[in-house]
């Protein structure tokens, strides 16, 4: 049987229902497999982040105290170096900065290597390959999770009101979340053009915590200069940190601005669609070895 | 039976063809050095930049394969065997022909999807979830996929403890336990024991007789022959001979020795 049929034959491909193999779907079809596939992401994320732990003695407890010694130490550094610029609050400003910068770097440089990492799974299983970036993020998430628990512990401790308008931290964070979502499709599907990137980007991590506002406050130091402030009202991450703040800590400083939450949203919301068209049009790109 | 004639008459349930290769080329474009960063980025643009050289892996080839059919590849290292089956897969593009198929073929790859920290039993769920099951689905095929891996006394230790055999098992007890229209094997059972080469074997026949197709690669042809009712050998990229595994396994034999 099937001797014959190494004949070049003109394939009946229309006949029998072929479909080129490989073919990227159209995007709505494209998401709906992705959401099928949420159980798979989801048991990435968990199970990563339980592999990780196994590696060293203190296992889960890692997650949350390598921020606490980063916070700890960028504290006594610029508490004392910056003496004079100490906003108010600094501890509780610190950390707010320090927890929420790390739950947006990790996502940013983990998902941008998810799927350079995951070459070998990426070339022997066929599932839509956003679910890679997806379940870097959401390991990122679960880990957060824990330090926000401590951030809230922490403001508590030093005498903030709780009040219910703590819960306006959910929108914030799911808002974050998206965000970080649509970065990490973005330099997920860029790594893959240019692997040079990866090593760019600790450096621009850098920068971003530099300028972002970690550990000093934009508004009191460009307080004369109408030029950067204006500047630092439309980056992202200054956006969602503020917000933080605000919703979290009492004081002149950290009043709401309710702008930032629509321009949070939007930048969200372009971010999140940014991502997916920009990673979705590449999908029979990755993996391939050319 | 299957001449090319057979597409106008109506299909036989059994005996669709299902995955239609029509002359396929695959070329590598390999970087000579591999510190030429720069010249990697640009690679798409620069036809034959400096540095680079061109593997022609597949030169031209074309066969049908129908439904009940397991198909096994032969051939020597380097022949392209690999190439083919992920250019079946859709991995690996190709340079000129195209690849239909009716449903997305599957690489029995499951294992890259696994993590060695982890226990057997969370990588049989990780896996499965990999291929497409739900989490009830895998759940309740647990005891199965751990009984015909015959692992059942060390399913709960992290998988870097496994010998390799065991590892392979593992593998192929959880790509199995899915339902695959279209199957590929590339060596996954080279490091089983015979009592396990011997189960898996007849797991593969039994996916074949429940309308799957598969393909077997393989160096043994011990396991071409009990498997595989037709077989492929390529050579250096071409396909030199496709018929009933008994022909073209003794030609090949005869040219080996
Ligand atoms: N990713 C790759 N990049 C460049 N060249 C490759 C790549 N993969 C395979 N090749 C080349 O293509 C040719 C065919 O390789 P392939 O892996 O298909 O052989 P094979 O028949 O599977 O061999 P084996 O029996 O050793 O598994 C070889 O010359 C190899 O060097
Ligand atoms: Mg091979």
């Amino acid at each position: 049987m099937g001797q014959d049929s190494r004949l070049p034959v003109a394939p009946p491909a229309d006949r029998v229902e072929l479909t080129r193999v490989g073919a990227r779907p159209p995007l709505a079809t494209y998401l709906r497999d992705v959401w099928r596939r949420r159980e798979f992401a989801f048991a990435l994320a968990r199970y990563r982040i339980e592999a990780e732990n196994r590696q060293n003695r203190l296992g889960l407890a890692w997650v949350v105290l390598k921020p606490l010694l980063n916070a700890g130490l960028y504290g006594s550094i610029f508490g004392i170096l910056l003496a004079s610029g100490r906003p108010d609050h600094f501890v509780e400003f610190l950390i707010i900065g320090v927890f929420v910068f790390e739950f947006f770097a990790t996502s940013f440089t983990s998902g941008a290597k998810s799927i350079t990492a995951n070459t070998a799974l990426v070339q022997s299983l066929s599932f839509p390959r956003m679910t890679l970036p997806l379940a870097v993020v959401l390991q990122r998430f679960l880990q957060f999770v824990p330090m926000l628990a401590i951030m809230l512990v922490v403001v508590g401790a030093f005498g903030h009101t709780i009040s219910w308008t703590w819960l306006l931290l959910v929108p914030l964070v799911l808002l974050l979340l998206g965000f970080n979502t649509g970065l990490a499709l973005v330099t997920a599907r860029l790594t893959v053009h240019v692997r040079d990137l990866t090593n760019l980007l600790p450096f621009l991590t850098r920068i971003t915590f530099y300028t972002a506002g970690i550990f000093y406050s934009i508004e009191e130091r460009f307080a004369d200069e109408p030029v950067v402030l204006r500047i630092a009202d439309a980056v992202p991450i200054h956006e969602f940190l503020s917000l933080a703040r605000a919703i979290l800590l009492d004081g002149p400083l950290y009043e709401i601005r309710p702008e930032y939450w629509l321009y949070a949203t939007a930048w969200t919301v372009g971010m999140l669609v940014v991502g997916s068209v920009f990673f979705w049009a590449a999908e029979e790109r990755y993996g391939r070895t050319d | 039976m299957a001449a090319p004639t057979e597409a106008i008459t109506p299909a036989p349930a059994s005996g669709q063809p299902v995955v239609v290769v029509d002359d396929v080329h695959v070329e590598y474009r390999v970087l000579a050095t591999g510190r030429a960063a720069g010249a990697e980025a640009r690679g798409g643009l620069l036809q034959r930049g400096r540095g680079t050289r061109t593997v022609h892996a597949l030169r031209g080839v074309s066969f049908v394969a129908h439904a009940n059919e397991s198909i096994g590849v032969i051939g020597s290292n380097g022949s392209g065997k690999s190439t083919l089956m992920r250019a079946v897969v859709g991995l690996t593009p190709t340079s000129r022909g195209s690849i239909h198929a009716t449903a997305r073929p599957s690489l029995l790859g499951v294992g890259a999807a696994l993590v060695k920290e982890l226990s057997g039993s969370r990588n049989i769920v990780l896996g499965g979830l990999a291929m497409g099951f739900t989490r009830a689905e895998i759940e309740a095929k647990h005891d199965e996929i751990v009984a015909f891996a015959g692992l059942e006394e060390f399913i709960d230790l992290p998988m870097r403890t496994y010998s390799s055999g065991m590892t392979a098992r593992l593998k192929f007890a959880i790509a199995t336990a899915r339902k695959h229209d279209i199957l590929i094997v590339d060596e996954a059972l080279a490091v089983g024991d015979k009592t396990f080469r011997r189960r898996s074997e007849d797991r593969i026949r039994e996916i074949r007789d429940d309308a799957g197709t598969i393909f077997l690669v393989s160096h043994s042809m011990t396991s071409i022959r009990d498997t595989c009712s037709r077989t492929l050998w390529l050579d250096r990229g071409r396909l030199v001979m496709d018929g009933p595994t008994d022909e073209v396994v003794d030609a090949y034999e005869a040219r080996g020795s």
